[in-house]
């Protein structure tokens, strides 16, 4: 019978079938990091559980590392509660002998970042990590998840997943994207097409030409989001794009054992009878550059439009607490911060377009402050040896160390009250980047373009 | 009436949708490295005037009177009803035992996001998706005398006159959990010979899985 490639991965893993209807789904990797693990290892100690398989999970701490005085490593932590969290993950991989890219590691940086990098997470795999963004690496054509601590606890325990079989959605992209519209663009546009619950129930294929037509990096920026359009589970079907992004990896096959990889990659891909349970569609070619208005990422608009009248009480909230009115002009806004980074977009790509759009200019004065953060410690060498950090900082942004960073703040890097931020990153909610901060959700160009204006730009024109 | 019915139980009505678990606890909270005291951050931004850290004596912060939390008549609530995708966004955990923390027993909402109503379940929240029309009423009933009665067994949701509102699905696995106290990790070890077999498989067919 023909299958998706959803169905493919899933059968690919299913151990056994619990006469509930659920499955034990074997899982081959597990990202962890200082979190969402610490009541998982907890439990695991309370419970006197071993770990099932030591080589499937790796470690890297990121949320809550501060991106100044990297050097310091943990002395540099000033926050004693967020030190705490990255002791008890150095404690807990040592105890549990995992491998860890630790503070002062060149490899650490934000899981879904690290994970494709070092081809820890391979095409084909099973990927789970306590974090809702793991969908990401469904860009490899792997099935990766998000789960709860209590499920990292359970994959530690048991190398498996009780899950039940979610149902086929395909979202179908074609065209090309203009000059100056990105993945991250079309990721957002998806979203308002289809609401932030539009996903929920699915795994979400996307394909098309325009997909086939994007970079690994892209690719990975629109499987981020497939969770804001309320998809656990984002993929993207194996092709050369993937083959060569993968290729000379640290944890990817070699040699002999590569040949039979790729053999078995590339059938990674919905048969072309396949059936799917919901099906979008949508021409990209005349897409214009994403910019969310509100606190949910489906409340978004064309950069050149006016913020829209609100259809219900969500959304009349929203505009008051984004303190905006309808009819207003995307680029009246006038812009506090700038952020660019988050495991949306902070890969050599995302720095490189925005790098390109900053070069020789300078920052507006009326940001306060306009940051980039590389999504890794390689990302970050790779760019200095570009000389991008420095583009960067010639035009007024501070470069910083890998991590989450502004994208929830949990670090000291955060907006304050009544500030709007244009933001690389994946989620507009209420306080997500400081208490009563207006967060707007862009591409790193439009990003860019911003900070140079100090209200909302048009990377089109720059 | 058996022990797993939630008995004339107050409601806490929240009129929004898509409510995501970043409004459900604040990320300043999740530094913690344990699963309890989540409790009085939980809306943390609603529920207080001011900003909220960890570690600070909650009982002295200016309380936000509007939100429904804080109102006389929604004290002690042990079930909360919502609408539309409730629980949206972050996968953090810390959500659930948040409002168990609170005292809550079980949420009601039209739909939920995925990743959090596993997350109930995998905790033994008890979270119940029902049509519009029930939410609605539910609501409704929150005006008045705001009670309602869930029979787990049953499957029913029960007005204060022990009426029946409406019957509910829930898996039955998740039933059985819910209602024994099953330890899920202990169940799936169960079937440790089968993940082992299905292991040496891979370990043969993508050995570079195992690096
Ligand atoms: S960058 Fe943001 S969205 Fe990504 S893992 Fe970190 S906190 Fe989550």
């Amino acid at each position: 019978m023909a299958r998706t490639l959803y169905d493919k991965l899933w059968d690919a893993h299913v151990v056994a079938q619990r006469e509930d209807g659920t499955s034990l789904l074997y899982i081959d990797r597990q990202l962890i990091h200082e979190v969402t693990s610490p009541q998982a290892f907890e439990g695991l100690k309370l419970n006197g559980r071993k770990l099932w398989r030591r080589s499937a999970s790796k470690a890297t701490p990121d949320h809550n590392v501060p991106t100044l005085d990297r050097e310091k490593g943990l002395k540099g932590i000033k926050d004693k509660v967020a030190k705490l969290q990255v002791t008890t993950l150095d404690e807990n991989c040592k105890e549990f002998e995992i491998e860890q890219f630790d503070i002062l590691d060149k490899r650490q940086g934000i899981v879904h970042v690290v994970g494709p990098e070092q081809g820890i997470t391979l095409p084909g795999m099973t990927v789970v990590c306590g974090d809702s963004h793991t969908s990401t690496h469904g860009a490899l054509g792997a099935l990766a998840m998000g789960i709860g601590t209590s499920e990292v606890e359970h994959v530690l325990a048991t190398q498996c997943l009780v899950a039940t079989k979610q149902k086929n959605m395909r979202v179908n992209l074609n065209g090309v994207l203009p000059e100056g519209v990105f993945a991250k663009d079309l990721t957002l546009a998806v979203i308002g097409k289809i609401g932030t619950a539009g996903g929920t129930g699915y795994a979400i294929e996307y394909s098309g030409n325009c997909i086939s037509g994007l970079s690994m990096e892209g690719r990975m920026t629109v499987c981020n989001m497939a969770i804001e359009a309320g998809s656990r589970a984002g993929m993207i079907a194996f092709d050369e794009t993937t083959m060569d992004y993968v290729k000379g990896r640290p944890y990817s096959p070699k040699d002999s054992e590569w040949d039979v990889a790729i053999n078995q990659w590339k059938d990674l891909h919905s048969d072309p009878e396949a059936n799917f349970d919901k099906e979008i569609q949508m021409d990209v070619s005349s897409l214009k550059p994403q910019v969310t208005w509100g606190t949910s990422p489906e409340m978004v608009i064309d950069i050149d439009s006016e913020i829209p009248c609100p259809r219900n009480e969500s959304e009349k909230l929203a505009l008051e607490y984004m303190g905006l009115q309808e009819g207003m002009k995307m680029e009246e806004i006038k812009l506090d911060q700038i952020f660019i980074g988050s495991c949306t977009n902070s890969r050599i790509e995302d720095l490189r377009v925005a790098s390109s759009i900053v070069k020789g200019n300078k920052v507006s004065s009326n940001i306060k402050r306009a940051i980039v953060v590389p999504g890794s410690g390689l990302v970050d060498q790779q760019a200095k040896e570009e000389g991008i950090d420095e583009i960067f900082t010639e035009a007024g942004f501070e470069w910083r160390s890998p991590g989450c960073s502004m994208c929830l703040g949990m670090n000291p890097d955060q907006i304050s009250e009544g500030q709007h931020c244009a933001s690389t990153s994946n989620r507009n909610f209420e306080g997500r980047q400081g208490y009563k901060g207006r967060t707007h959700l862009v591409s790193p160009a439009t990003a860019a373009a911003s900070a140079l204006s100090g209200n909302f730009a048009d990377p089109r024109g720059s | 009436m058996n022990e797993y019915t939630i008995h004339q139980a107050k409601m806490l009505p929240l009129d929004r949708a898509n409510v995501d678990t970043d409004q459900i606890i604040p990320k300043q909270f999740l530094k913690s490295i344990k699963k309890s005291g989540f409790g009085p951050n939980l809306f943390d931004s609603w529920r207080y005037l001011d900003t909220g850290y960890p570690g600070q004596d909650n009982s002295i912060r200016p309380l936000n009177n509007e939100f429904v939390m804080n109102k006389k008549k929604f004290l002690g609530s042990e079930v909360l009803i919502a609408k539309d995708n409730f629980g949206c966004g972050s996968s953090r955990e810390h959500a659930v035992w948040a409002l168990q923390d609170s005292g809550i027993k079980s949420v009601i909402a039209p739909s939920f996001a995925d990743i959090f109503f596993n997350n109930c379940f995998k905790n033994g929240l008890l979270a119940i998706e029902v049509s519009d029309e029930v939410i609605n009423k539910l609501f409704e009933l929150s005006e008045s005398e705001n009670i309602v009665n869930i029979d787990l067994e049953n499957q029913a949701l029960l007005d204060i006159n022990e009426k029946l509102i409406c019957n509910f699905e829930i898996e039955p696995f998740r039933k059985k959990c819910v209602l024994e106290g099953l330890d899920d990790i202990g169940i799936s070890l169960q079937y440790s010979q089968e993940i082992k077999a299905f292991e040496e498989g891979l370990k043969q067919k993508s050995p570079w899985i195992f690096r």
